[in-house]
């Protein structure tokens, strides 16, 4: 014989301002956590998303990012001819990337932000897919144009389509505007390598990486294989997604341990406010104890009654949570990556499993603070329990 | 004091519950000051700058390199005290994860621009004469255990390639507190003499140590106009602007911080708040036997105050204990991804200062409530 649920539902009811203290404590606990888990997820899907398992990625060999890597003309020319290379109707699908950053002032406080500027090769929306023009078009190669990611637009002043803007020595002017899915390159602006190597005095004999477009996922092995073994050659060949995800590592882990601390205080806290209001639930009802047992309920009945109740506020607590933070889903916010310098736009991302681990986390919280209560409830001797009164 | 008793009795009443609350206030404050501290270590760069001293990047952007010989012309301002060079060397240690800054440094005027970077001087004259030698600064070496005399392999990408071995000469300290004791010095003759033809003759940045801080507008526009319209134009900021520039781009992420410093602290008020109107409500019949027997609403308000205060302080005192102790361990984990966190005096003082204040408002409302109760509806409900 179990002790109806209805009563735990109206005792939470009949006290509903402790109710509310430890639901809006367990809550803020849950909201805090999946927020910090979207954030890292957010920043690192970013990343993931901007890499292709069809590209691979060719940087001086022991190059920590492109920033740091250089691939000389000459041995472009080398990797051109290299098997595994997906060809399309005007020669081999590649493009040697010039990686420059400049300052450009935030539309938000005004104050610069670094820019990765990417020079590309004209057939660049042949090798990433992903990338497509949605407003205006291509930029002409040896015209001082640029095409702009839609973050960096919506970021930075005096980006939009049709402006011009000052950038090394030249004046380039906004031909267009791409969106490339929510991944890195959106935070970017894309030019002419030629040119933007001109405009920063930089030597054209060389550029910062090499990506290609594979023929299959697959050719990613014999194409490192041959490069590698190549003796006029110092290159690495990183898959591209696996570039990627390496970018967004130190960024990750340092969301993810501020967050993971900060959760578990925060959930210390909660379990202690759930104890609270549980302990003075079990206080203020000790006649109502007292008399279900001597009606002949057992104590397993009141511990499990008890626990209900705790699970019940403690689910409602993350729900709130987790509603609370759900309109954070998709908001774009924008950082400095570590390994780049450079500021990237990315964008909470809160999951269906995301919430199902707040909810989860909530009800953990629940039992740790409504089982010692639960406990005490069932464990006081009934004829103790009634003379008090 | 007189009622120190009776005070003490009451706080005893429920052990349990005093424990919780006294729980709930030290895990705020634990947060609290976690979260202020690692506030204060995204804007570290900001709050230990130099005041008398510039930085000078290239206009065109921070990877952009500038000809050497831009360093007496800025020398020739007056004004200008000293001017030292430096380089991102941009190197890797066995791995990845061990990132440190490496500069590639001017050993002239090192010392004469860096000040509060302290270095042994026999130390220093054995960096001086080795063109291999290096200087870690205590963190670094103290988080991969080197000793002076040890030998440092470094991997470098970005000027030629290859693996590079340093001799550690010396390490180097920060007199200042909260200082950068991370970075990693090399030489800029033996630097120059290896980097390719591109890169040779040149300076990544330039820092400039003032006559005096009140100059720093002026030499700083003069530093610009000298070398605009020139292939190499600059930009010249105080240091702190210069770090600003890095700590704005972070934006969001203190923007976080803060709103989760928020939340915590509003619910940490409603915990404590209803804790002690639950308190005052079970004991609604004795503040009446209080009032009848003589004492005043406001000795009553005074019981109820005191005793949530003696919960913060205790509770605050608590937290600030855990804080101090388990911040460092937190550092240590978060070693290569934030400047050192730092537990300031001032900050301690803020927290316990704040606990008090919670303390004193969570009080405030039910002590108020028992103050102006009726003592005859009081004693007729009981």
């Amino acid at each position: 014989m179990a002790i109806p649920l209805v009563y735990n539902v109206r005792s939470v009811k009949a006290r509903w301002t402790s109710t509310i203290v430890a639901v809006v404590g367990i809550a803020g606990t849950v909201g805090v956590f999946v927020a910090m888990l979207s954030l890292a997820r957010g920043f690192k899907a970013t990343l993931v998303s901007s890499g292709s398992a069809d590209n691979a990625l060719i940087t001086r060999a022991g190059a920590t990012s492109e920033m740091t890597s250089g691939v000389s003309l000459d041995s472009v020319k080398i990797i051109q001819d290299a098997p595994g290379i997906a060809r399309g109707a005007d020669g081999p699908l590649l493009t040697p990337e010039a990686v420059l950053m400049a300052p450009i002032p935030l539309l938000s406080t005004g104050t610069d932000a670094n820019v990765e500027l990417r020079g590309v090769a004209p057939n660049v929306f042949a090798i990433r897919s992903n990338v497509k023009i949605i407003e205006g078009r291509m930029f002409r190669p040896g015209l001082s144009e640029l095409i702009v990611g839609k973050n960096a637009k919506a970021t930075y002043s005096g980006l939009t389509l049709g402006s011009t803007i000052g950038l090394g020595s030249v004046r380039w002017q906004v031909v267009g505007i791409f969106d490339a899915g929510g991944s890195a390159f959106d935070s970017e602006v894309w030019g002419d390598a030629h040119l933007l190597n001109g405009a920063y005095k930089r030597p054209d004999t060389f550029s910062q990486s090499v990506t290609v477009h594979l023929a299959s996922p697959a050719a990613l092995q014999q194409l490192r294989d041959t490069l590698t073994a190549d003796p006029r050659l110092n290159v690495d060949v990183t898959r591209e997604i696996d570039y990627y995800a390496k970018q967004s590592t130190r960024m990750t882990q340092l969301i993810t341990i501020l967050g993971g601390f900060v959760a578990l205080i925060m959930a210390i806290g909660a379990v202690f406010g759930a104890l609270n209001t549980m302990y003075s639930a079990v206080a203020e009802r000790g006649r109502e104890i007292a008399t279900m047992r001597a009606l002949g309920f057992n104590s397993w009945n009141v511990v499990l009654s008890f626990l209900f109740e705790a699970l019940l506020i403690s689910f409602v607590g993350g729900l709130v949570g987790c509603l609370a933070v759900l309109p954070l889903n998709g908001l774009t916010t924008s950082t400095m990556n570590f390994q780049t310098f450079s500021n990237l736009a990315f964008a909470f991302k809160i999951t269906f499993d995301l919430l199902w681990m707040g909810v989860l986390f909530a009800m953990v919280m629940g039992v740790l603070g409504g089982m010692p209560p639960a406990i005490r409830a069932a464990s006081r001797p009934v004829a103790t329990a009634l003379r008090e009164l | 004091m007189k009622f120190s008793r009776l005070i003490l009795a009451n706080l005893f009443r429920k052990k349990v519950r005093l424990i919780l609350t006294i729980g709930s206030f030290a895990v705020a404050l634990v947060l609290f000051t976690f979260l202020a501290v690692v506030k204060s270590a995204f804007s570290r760069g900001t709050e230990i700058a130099g005041a008398d001293r510039l930085i000078v990047v290239s206009r065109i952007g921070l990877m952009q390199l500038m000809p050497i010989s831009h360093r007496d012309k800025i020398l020739a301002i007056p004004g200008v005290k000293a001017v030292t060079h430096n380089h991102w060397f941009g190197g890797v240690y066995q791995d990845e994860k061990n990132f440190f800054p490496q500069f590639v440094i001017d050993p002239e005027n090192q010392r004469q621009v860096m000040t509060e970077l302290v270095v042994p001087d026999e130390q220093w004259n054995n960096f001086l004469t080795d063109r291999q030698g290096a200087i870690a600064g205590a963190r670094t070496a103290a988080r991969f255990h080197w000793k002076i005399g040890d030998r440092i392999p470094i991997k470098t990408t970005l000027y030629g390639g290859g693996s590079s071995e340093f001799n550690l000469d010396g390490i180097y300290h920060s007199d200042r507190p909260g200082g950068d004791e991370s970075q990693f010095w090399l030489q800029w003759k033996y630097f120059d003499e290896n980097a390719p033809a591109v890169v040779k003759s040149t300076a990544g940045w330039y820092v400039v140590k003032l006559d005096s801080p009140e100059d720093a507008v002026r030499v700083a526009k003069a530093i610009d106009e000298k070398f605009a319209n020139s292939s190499f134009e600059t930009k010249t900021e105080t240091e702190s602007a210069f770090a600003a520039y890095f700590v704005k781009q972070f934006g969001n992420i203190e923007l976080l911080i803060l709103t989760i410093g928020s939340v915590v602290f509003f619910t940490l008020l409603l915990v404590t708040g209803n804790t002690m109107a639950i308190s005052v409500r079970e004991r609604t019949s004795e503040l009446a036997v209080l009032k009848a027997i003589g004492f005043s609403g406001r000795a009553v308000l005074f019981f109820v105050l005191a005793e949530s205060v003696v919960i913060a302080l205790v509770g605050g005192f608590l937290g600030l204990t855990l804080a101090y102790l388990a911040i460092p361990v937190i550092g240590v984990a978060l070693t290569g991804l934030l400047p050192p966190l730092i537990l300031s005096k001032s900050l301690l003082t803020l927290g316990l200062g704040f606990a008090l204040f919670v303390g004193a408002a969570s009080g405030l409302l039910p002590g108020i409530g028992a103050m102006r109760m009726r003592v005859v509806n009081a004693l007729r409900r009981a």
